[in-house]
């Protein structure tokens, strides 16, 4: 059996693997929590991860539609992202995936192309370790960007609205124009 | 660049599971992102609160006075003793886990000391040690430790993480209340000064000058009267508030939140247009004050005391204007100190009526104590009775759900009015999922003085069940407008959506009413009540509709 063959006859086996791994990273009650429970309103992280997961292995054997693997990866590191993983923890799941598929399919693989193939996949996956790289980073500036904007969003405008706020003329304070 | 760790550091810290220790020999790790800053001591003074100070969670010094221990010991047991409810959620959890994935904290930060069981063992393993025969015998395999400033330290963290919704005492089947453990947790935090100022400062200037803000009566007046030309501006009617009027029928009392912070605000002309029309039409008599100008009661989350002292000004103000009963807006808390507290600490109100809606006739009997009657029961009241007209195609554009706030629906059972509400002035509304909503709905996140902007990440995590619902009927049925009964939910959820699901706006339902209403003498009002154009109520097209 090829590289797809066994990817797709290993599907189950890895996706598990791989959520386990995301999994992992949270202390083991919450683990045992996240893997348990299976209705996705009681359990946002553990489902969103699942189906994440699972939605980017098949885009990583098939087209690799970018629009589709961040409607995935997005939801993952979003939640991680507030989370108070490191960077490096938030994404490195992703990276994950490629020691999982060596160590269920690796060692069935014989024709170079299908050594050829794990490679090109192996950089697709690092391309989506890059690119949870990014999402996470696009993540904290909009947390900071929240917490910039908390006060003056909400009351601030409201105030400003009312003109109850005394702006600065653009030709200067007026104590400067009494001065003169 | 001092913050980044070194590059042995770095690799070592790239091991990704987290230690597996039992949750009392995991040591507490103070995030920033997680917490409010601490109490400014001018407000804690202000209110006579013990042991203000400058003092900061990070530092390891909390500057805590030298007797604390024998402070939380001695206020421990004289709670014990004034509390029964204390005494027995203290010894009745037999640890069953019902609760412990119930709690949006939980579910969000997958901490499991977020677990409402395990954040109410932070206290009870104290109580064991101190106050338990067996603990004292058994210690730590009874469940018991000594109280040590790490100890503290983790009650300070984990109490300030819990937003005292009450979720998790809906699934326990002793009905222990943790949110009752909480409360009284922090009030022992108070104790020794450890509030926060999200908390601390608003009780203070509620106390003094009606409101959380500090707003004077004067800028009260001012944002009011501002609502007015708005509203004159986008549907043609000056409507005329009144303010402090001695004798009239009723008082209207809510968070000032709707009339500073928007969208509340929107909310707020809802409540004026309403009323306005209720008078032009049936002579309606009700008066705003800038005295009780704040529905809300931090004073909640401070204790018990401080809770009665702030809701006692309403009263008081409904005493000296002499009014009949008081209608209250959408708030959170203001409701569930009203329904659950307020009747113990300032009742019984015999120096007014029973409320009776004056157009209907409907006698309030569920307020027959309190004196105050929701909003969206009253609303419901005129609905029923076809008192209001409204266009509800005003609201076409909107797909609407709505997020029943903790307080209103867990703390007062106010479930069915706003959906009666809702579904008369919108066309298209959607529930989210069952396990979401009413008595099971998920919190805000930012309930019970956490809606700060310095721990935004608890925040954002704490709303990830809730946004993950809103998500879920936005993607099914195109959602764009998520409706509330709260001034902490008009101000935190738009973070929230901002973050999780963009495409969703926040309103309080008097603002969907307000928009539907048909008010005697309104011109065309191409917008709605945010000055927004309405799609479809452009010039032709308003004839077409209106042809029909």
């Amino acid at each position: 059996m090829g590289l797809e063959g066994l990817l797709e006859k290993h599907h189950r086996t890895i996706v598990n693997k791989w959520f386990d791994s995301v999994v992992r990273t949270y202390p083991a009650d919450t683990a045992r929590f996240l893997k348990k429970q299976k209705d996705p309103f009681a359990n946002p992280v553990g489902r969103t991860t699942f189906n994440g997961v699972e939605g980017m292995y098949d885009q990583l054997r098939g087209e690799m539609d970018d629009e589709a693997i961040v409607s995935f990866l997005d939801p993952i590191i979003r939640i991680r992202a507030v989370q108070g993983f490191t960077p490096s923890k938030a994404a490195g799941f992703v990276f994950s995936l490629k020691s999982i598929i060596r160590e269920t399919i690796g060692g069935q693989l014989r024709e170079k192309e299908d050594l050829e193939g794990l490679m090109a996949l192996e950089a697709r996956i690092d391309r989506l370790g890059l690119l949870a790289v990014d999402i996470f980073m696009g993540c904290r500036e909009k947390i900071y960007q929240l917490k910039a904007n908390e006060i003056r969003n909400r009351v601030f405008s409201a105030f400003h609205r009312a003109g109850l706020v005394a702006d600065t003329p653009e030709d200067g304070p007026e104590t400067n124009k009494t001065i003169e | 660049m001092s913050d980044l760790p070194k590059p042995e550091e770095s690799l070592s810290n790239l091991d990704h599971e987290p230690p597996q220790t039992g949750w009392l020999d995991t040591p507490i790790d103070i995030r920033k992102g997680m917490y409010c800053y601490a109490a400014n001591p001018k407000s804690q003074k202000y209110v006579g609160f013990p042991h203000a100070r400058e003092w900061n969670p990070v530092e390891d010094d909390w500057k805590l006075p030298e007797n604390w221990q024998e402070i939380l010991h001695q206020g421990f047991k004289e709670r014990l003793d004034r509390f029964r409810s204390v005494k027995i959620f203290m010894d009745t959890c037999v640890r069953c886990g019902a609760c412990a994935d119930k709690c949006h904290f939980f579910i969000g930060t997958g901490d499991p000391k977020n677990m409402p069981v395990l954040r109410a063992e932070l206290l009870r393993s104290v109580y064991r040690n101190d106050f338990t025969l067996l603990g004292k015998i058994l210690g730590k395999l009874n469940g018991a430790r000594p109280m040590t400033e790490n100890v503290l330290k983790e009650w300070w963290y984990y109490l300030f993480q819990c937003s005292e919704c009450r979720r998790c005492s809906v699934f326990c089947p002793y009905g222990i209340d943790t949110a009752e453990i909480t409360i009284f947790g922090r009030e022992l935090l108070n104790l020794l000064g450890l509030n926060i100022d999200w908390i601390a400062t608003p009780v203070a200037n509620c106390y003094r000058t009606g409101n959380h803000l500090g707003i004077q009566p004067h800028a009260f007046k001012d944002m009011l009267d501002f609502f007015v030309d708005d509203i004159e501006e986008f549907v043609g009617v000056r409507v005329e508030p009144q303010y402090n009027k001695k004798g009239a029928d009723i008082l209207f009392i809510t968070p000032s939140g709707d009339v500073f912070a928007d969208p509340g605000t929107y909310t707020a002309m809802g409540y004026m247009l309403l009323f306005h029309y209720l008078k032009e039409r049936y002579g309606f008599d009700i008066t705003w004050s800038t005295y009780a100008s704040e529905g809300g009661n931090f004073g909640f989350f401070t204790s018990h005391e401080t809770m009665k002292r702030l809701n006692s000004k309403m009263y008081a103000e409904a005493k000296r204007l002499g009014v009949k009963w008081i209608l209250g807006g959408e708030c959170g808390h203001m409701w569930r100190v009203i329904h659950q507290y307020m009747d113990t600490m300032n009742g019984p109100t015999d120096f007014m009526e029973t409320p009776v809606n004056p157009i209907t006739g409907t006698v309030f009997e569920n307020a027959k104590s309190t004196k105050m009657v929701h909003i969206m029961e009253f609303l419901a009241d005129l609905i029923k009775h076809d008192k209001l007209e409204l266009n509800p195609k005003r609201n076409d554009h909107l797909k609407v759900t709505f997020h029943d706030s903790c307080n209103p629906a867990r703390g007062m059972g106010l479930l069915d009015e706003p959906r009666y509400v809702i579904n008369n002035v919108c066309n298209n509304f959607y529930e989210m999922p069952a396990n979401t909503i009413r008595e099971q709905t998920f919190c805000c996140g930012s309930g019970s003085g956490l809606n700060a902007g310095e721990d935004m990440e608890l925040r954002l995590m704490g709303s990830l069940p809730r946004a993950n619902a809103v998500k879920y009927v936005h993607e099914k049925y195109g959602v764009n407008m998520l409706s509330c009964v709260c001034a902490i939910d008009r101000a935190a959820l738009p973070a929230m959506t901002e973050y999780w699901t963009p495409e969703v706006d926040v309103t309080g339902v008097c603002e969907l009413v307000a928009n539907a209403l048909v008010i005697p003498g309104e011109h065309d009002r191409p917008t709605d009540l945010r000055g927004e154009d309405l799609p479809g109520w452009e010039e032709p097209e308003r004839e077409e509709k209106d042809a029909e």
